[in-house]
């Protein structure tokens, strides 16, 4: 029998480390670290921008002062009603979009049959989710502009339909944010094991009660990111408002009756505003326009930041 | 009725390995109308003993079951007695376990499953029952543990409440869930965090919750599928300690692939293979007489 050598021992173990390794890798490695360093320099750039010009600009009392039409910065007022314009859009399009992604949802992973009718509902919302946000505008439009729709929007004293008005503007931007709920309520439904459904049944609940009572505070989470998600989406649209809700300066009302003169009326967003009151738009105000586009990128920043936040909790308790 | 005094699988003797009849097909019928029987005239069904057997519960006539073409169950008779653990055994993939979700109407959920011949809870076809009826007096417990993502306490409510609201109130509900708990042996664990997330339960604990849960609507029959084949052998002692002692008040059917298993805790072992019942009989007759070769073969360990 031969003599077995013992394994020859190191002296210390080497490191892993970037230095030795070969050319090519070290090439690899430093074009991915430039690609990342290169993201994060531009977002720094722009959010450094956006503050530095926005809080040189921003007062507070422009919150809560009413715009104003006028051509140079101190004419032109605050930028109250964009701030409400855009909350008021976001909160129409998101009770619209919210319960119709979760029930469809619902349907598609719970239901789902005919399985026909159940992808052909997963390609449609596929297929909104693709279209660019002036196409759905135009054909919103189309819609509201009809004799019929009158009642919903901003009419002319002849009679004729603008087709212009809150309700419009936000059941079509509801459509923005309605794939983004859609799509985190099917993941999350079909993440859930399918034993926690059969447990359920099995002690003789329904499948309606199983969605509500088991299924649904599961994926609240995730539906909770979405939805946040989308509220982003709407609150960052422009394309719609200046079709669908006539982006004015002012919100103004249509009709007598108090809250729907309201949502019958035309507004604008911040958005909107931060457009037209740039040298690009009918005013010349840069100072305002940077102060609206700082407020907008504190609330999308903000809306990210919280969406994020749920979505690390989903995580931690999920099963 | 005739075939009550011999129970025409016990009478079965299987000795060759040839192809099956085809069994009468009729396609599960979406329409029914469900004709809930009402509490009272349950407890007036004709209690008729055989033998050493309690009364029989549950009956199954000629069951096939098919997922699209492909039978599952092939022309399955047999009967559930009251106070015996029935163990269905057989190598996987014979069907036990399709047998067994039948009985609560399971199978149902799943995509293209079609039955054919009868099930009969207490004399009356289960397609006759409301579904959630059927499914609180046909408890079950799965292969593996499955809690909701809820309290301990809620876990067991939930199972006790007939529909989804608030009421009855927790305090209301408490002796009820105290009560299955102590039943499942899981109160002493656990009486001091009942408000605990069941999910913080280890493996063991949480299958006794689920059988907690199961057996809170005081069901007639448990079934069982493979309820230990995720736990450690100490859990194993305790939940088969647990059916022998819950078949006292309930009839237990356990699928099992651990003939041990079978050996310690069924009163009748039920031996299947690819979809048909071979042999039902005496836990002491399968295993010390089997009088089928397919089972002798099984119960030796020659396949499976």
């Amino acid at each position: 029998m031969a003599a077995v050598e013992p394994a020859p021992v190191r002296a210390r173990p080497r490191g892993d480390s970037p230095s030795r390794w070969r050319k090519r890798q070290q090439v690899a490695l430093a074009v991915t670290w430039g690609a990342g360093l290169f993201v994060c320099v531009s977002a720094a750039a722009i959010i450094g921008f956006m503050a530095f010009k926005g809080l040189q600009y921003l007062r507070p009392d422009l919150l809560w002062t009413r715009p104003l039409p006028g051509f140079t910065n101190a004419e032109v007022g605050g930028i109250l009603d964009p701030i409400a314009g855009t909350l008021l859009l976001t909160v129409i399009a998101i009770a619209i979009a919210l319960p119709l992604g979760v029930i469809s949802a619902i349907w598609v992973v719970e239901y789902g049959k005919p399985k026909a009718l159940a992808r052909a509902i997963e390609s449609g919302i596929e297929v909104v989710a693709g279209t660019p946000d002036i196409v759905l505008a135009i054909f919103g439009l189309a819609i509201f502009q009809l004799p019929i729709m009158a009642p919903l929007s901003f009419t002319a004293s002849g009679g004729g339909v603008f087709g212009r008005s809150f309700i419009a503007a936000g059941s079509i931007m509801s459509l923005i944010a309605l794939p983004l709920i859609f799509a985190a309520t099917r993941e999350g439904l079909m993440s859930l094991p399918p034993r926690l459904r059969e447990g359920s049944w099995a002690l003789g609940k329904t499948r309606i009660g199983t969605i509500r009572t088991i299924l649904l505070p599961q994926i609240r989470p995730g539906i909770a990111t979405g939805t946040v998600l989308g509220m982003g989406r709407t609150v960052g649209d422009t394309a719609i408002v200046v079709v669908l809700l006539g982006a004015t300066l002012q919100i103004e009302s249509q009709g007598d009756f108090p809250g729907l003169n309201i949502l019958r009326g035309t507004g604008g967003t911040l958005t909107t505003y931060v457009y037209g009151a740039s040298p690009a738009g009918e005013s010349n105000a840069p100072e305002k326009a940077y102060a609206a586009a700082f407020v907008l990128l504190i609330v999308v920043l903000a809306l990210n930041a919280l969406a994020a936040r749920i979505g690390r909790r989903t995580k931690e308790e999920s099963v | 009725m005739s075939t009550q005094d011999t129970d025409p699988a016990d009478a079965l003797v299987v000795d060759d390995y040839g192809p099956p009849l085809p069994p009468p097909k009729r396609r599960l019928r979406l329409d029914r109308q469900p004709t809930v029987v009402a509490p009272p005239e349950r407890q007036q069904h004709k209690e008729t003993r055989q033998g050493d057997l309690g009364p029989e519960r549950m009956r199954v006539e000629s069951l096939t079951v098919r997922y699209g073409d492909k039978p599952a169950v092939k022309d399955v008779s047999l009967a559930v007695h009251k106070g015996e653990a029935l163990a269905l055994i057989g190598p996987s993939g014979c069907g036990k376990t399709t047998l067994l979700r039948t009985l609560n109407r399971l199978t149902e959920t799943t995509n293209g499953a079609t039955r054919d011949g009868a099930v009969r809870l207490d004399g009356v076809e289960v397609e006759q029952l409301e579904l959630t009826q059927l499914r609180r007096r046909v408890a079950m417990v799965f292969q593996q543990p499955n809690p909701f993502p809820m309290s301990i306490f809620d876990n067991v409510a939930y199972a006790i409440r007939l529909h989804d609201h608030k009421r009855p109130s927790d305090d209301a509900l408490a002796p009820q869930v105290h009560e299955a708990l102590r039943r499942a042996g899981l109160y002493d664990e656990v009486r001091d965090d009942l408000s605990k997330p069941a999910l913080r339960l280890s493996g063991g604990q949480q299958q006794r919750l689920c059988i907690a849960r199961a057996i809170a609507t005081e069901p007639e029959i448990l079934l069982m599928d493979e309820p230990c084949s995720a736990l450690d052998p100490k859990s194993t002692t305790v939940i088969e300690e647990l059916i022998g002692e819950l078949r006292r008040d309930l009839s237990v059917v356990i699928v099992t692939h651990n003939l041990a298993q079978a050996h310690r805790v069924a009163d009748r072992v039920a031996f299947m293979y690819l979809g048909e019942l071979v042999e039902i009989g005496d836990v002491d007759q399968i295993f010390e007489r089997p009088r089928a070769r397919r089972t002798q073969d099984y119960v030796a360990g020659v396949f499976g």
